[in-house]
């Protein structure tokens, strides 16, 4: 067997000092907060479960000698999440120019294991690049919705992101997060190839940070 | 063959012209040939512009196409200009290009906003777009066109983009509802301030001043900078 589930593995719990547990802060918030607990830290216990990096590499001590590589479910689907991202090509404005220039041989954006799709519904990732207008709205949400889960949406460029240079107008949606739900927000006006480069690694970070089999 | 020298009383005498220039001249051409259909010409910029009564617009381009001395069988483009305190509140203004004269001309006709404006899709079928642009960002109507709808705003859009009386965030937004699952249209609510821009750089000399610096008891903060006096000769 060569994948092998991280619920088998022993977990090594690392469980809190009494002083910790009695009214230390990782309990309660400090005396800044009056006592109440600080919002977005963990103040219960610790649920984190075993380090799996751990007892996965103890394992593949064991195993790799004879042919075997072992990992845990999660991990090698992370890795081909992040390994094959299918970016629907979603150029509105002057930032397709860039996200082209991302894809072209100098930043090849290929050799992460994207590929450019045509079709909504073979994507995992649409790169809204462009101003995003009223009239264009439903009919993106729609491709959006056409998307197979798990999907990422990069924002790409000021238009996408607030409205940018016509945040004021009469026809652009102020923000595509407005319409769709944005993983990750790319600056510039337009962001240079890189920019965007950086923006895909930071989603593939963000996937493997927080991924899990359901979304 | 010895060569004959030529006698200088043979050479014409060289007699000072006015020059002509060309764009007037056709522009005058123009005018004379339309038997009135064409107000009057100037050149600007090194551009002819020639002005038109819009109820003989077709006629006027009808002549720019056919006669010779024009052929001005491509069209560039057809605008509209808004002029809110005027009496004929719009300019409709046509650009054509003639390739076989190389010479551009821009038409240029008022036109209040109770008037129809005759299509030139007849003469022009490339009109047809522009023209329905035209409606579409000043409400200018025309007759005779096929197909005279909205082009570019969206669907439902309310009111003329490109007059001075429309408001600069429009009307309506839109954002995904959760609850009804579709991207809904509200009344615009701005969330973040008007920007106020000015347009002084410090770089360039200007008399910089923010907002609270007359406190400062008059004295000039907007001098010119200093930093040449400090700065090597190179």
């Amino acid at each position: 067997m060569a994948v092998k589930d991280d619920t088998t593995t022993k977990p090594q719990f690392i469980l809190p000092t009494e002083d910790e547990l009695k009214g230390g802060s990782l309990v309660q918030g400090g005396p800044q907060t009056g006592g109440l607990p600080v919002q977005g830290v963990q103040t219960g216990l610790y649920t984190a479960g075993a380090d799996r990096e751990v007892t996965v590499r103890e394992m593949n001590k064991d195993l790799q000698d004879q042919g075997f590589l072992v990992t845990s479910t999660a991990d090698i689907i992370n890795w081909a999440r992040t390994g094959s991202l299918h970016w629907m090509t979603f150029g509105l404005a002057c930032c397709a120019v860039e996200m082209m220039h991302t894809s072209m041989p100098r930043y090849d954006l290929e050799r992460f294991g994207t590929a450019p799709r045509a079709s909504p519904r073979q994507s995992d990732l649409i790169i809204v690049a462009g101003t995003l207008t009223n009239k264009m709205a439903p009919a993106f949400r729609k491709i959006y919705d056409q998307m197979p889960e798990p999907r990422y949406v990069i924002s790409m460029g000021s238009c996408a992101n607030g409205g940018g240079y016509y945040h004021f107008g009469y026809s652009v949606v102020r923000g595509c997060d407005r319409i769709v739900p944005v993983d990750v927000y790319v600056p510039g006006c337009p962001p240079t190839a890189e920019a965007l480069l950086y923006g895909i690694l930071q989603l593939q970070r963000k996937i493997r940070r927080t991924g899990t089999i359901v979304r | 063959m010895a060569e004959n020298p030529i006698p200088e009383a043979a050479i014409p005498a060289q007699v000072p012209e006015v020059p002509v220039d060309p764009l007037d001249a056709l522009g005058a051409l123009i005018v004379e040939r339309s038997k009135g259909a064409v107000l009057r010409h100037y050149v600007a910029n090194g551009e002819l512009t020639v002005e038109a009564a819009i109820g003989s617009i077709v006629e006027v381009v009808a002549f720019l196409r056919a006669d010779s001395a024009c052929q001005f069988s491509c069209l560039i483009d057809i605008t509209a200009v808004d002029w809110p305190g005027r009496a004929k509140r719009f300019d409709m203004v046509y650009h054509f290009l003639s390739m076989y004269q190389n010479r551009r001309i821009r038409v240029k006709a008022q036109v209040s906003e109770d008037e129809m404006v005759p299509s030139v899709t007849s003469v022009y079928p490339g009109a047809n777009w522009f023209e329905r642009e035209v409606f579409d960002m000043y409400g200018i109507v025309f007759s005779g066109h096929p197909d005279l709808r909205r082009i570019l705003t969206d669907y439902g859009f309310r009111g003329h983009p490109l007059r001075k009386d429309f408001p600069l965030t429009g009307h309506n937004e839109v954002r995904y509802d959760e609850v009804q699952k579709r991207v809904v249209y509200e009344p615009v609510r701005l969330t973040q301030e008007w920007r106020a821009f000015d347009f002084l750089s410090p770089w360039e000399g200007g008399a910089y001043r923010l907002p609270g610096d007359e406190k400062a008891g008059g004295r000039d903060l907007g001098a010119a900078p200093t930093t040449t006096q400090t700065r090597s000769p190179s």
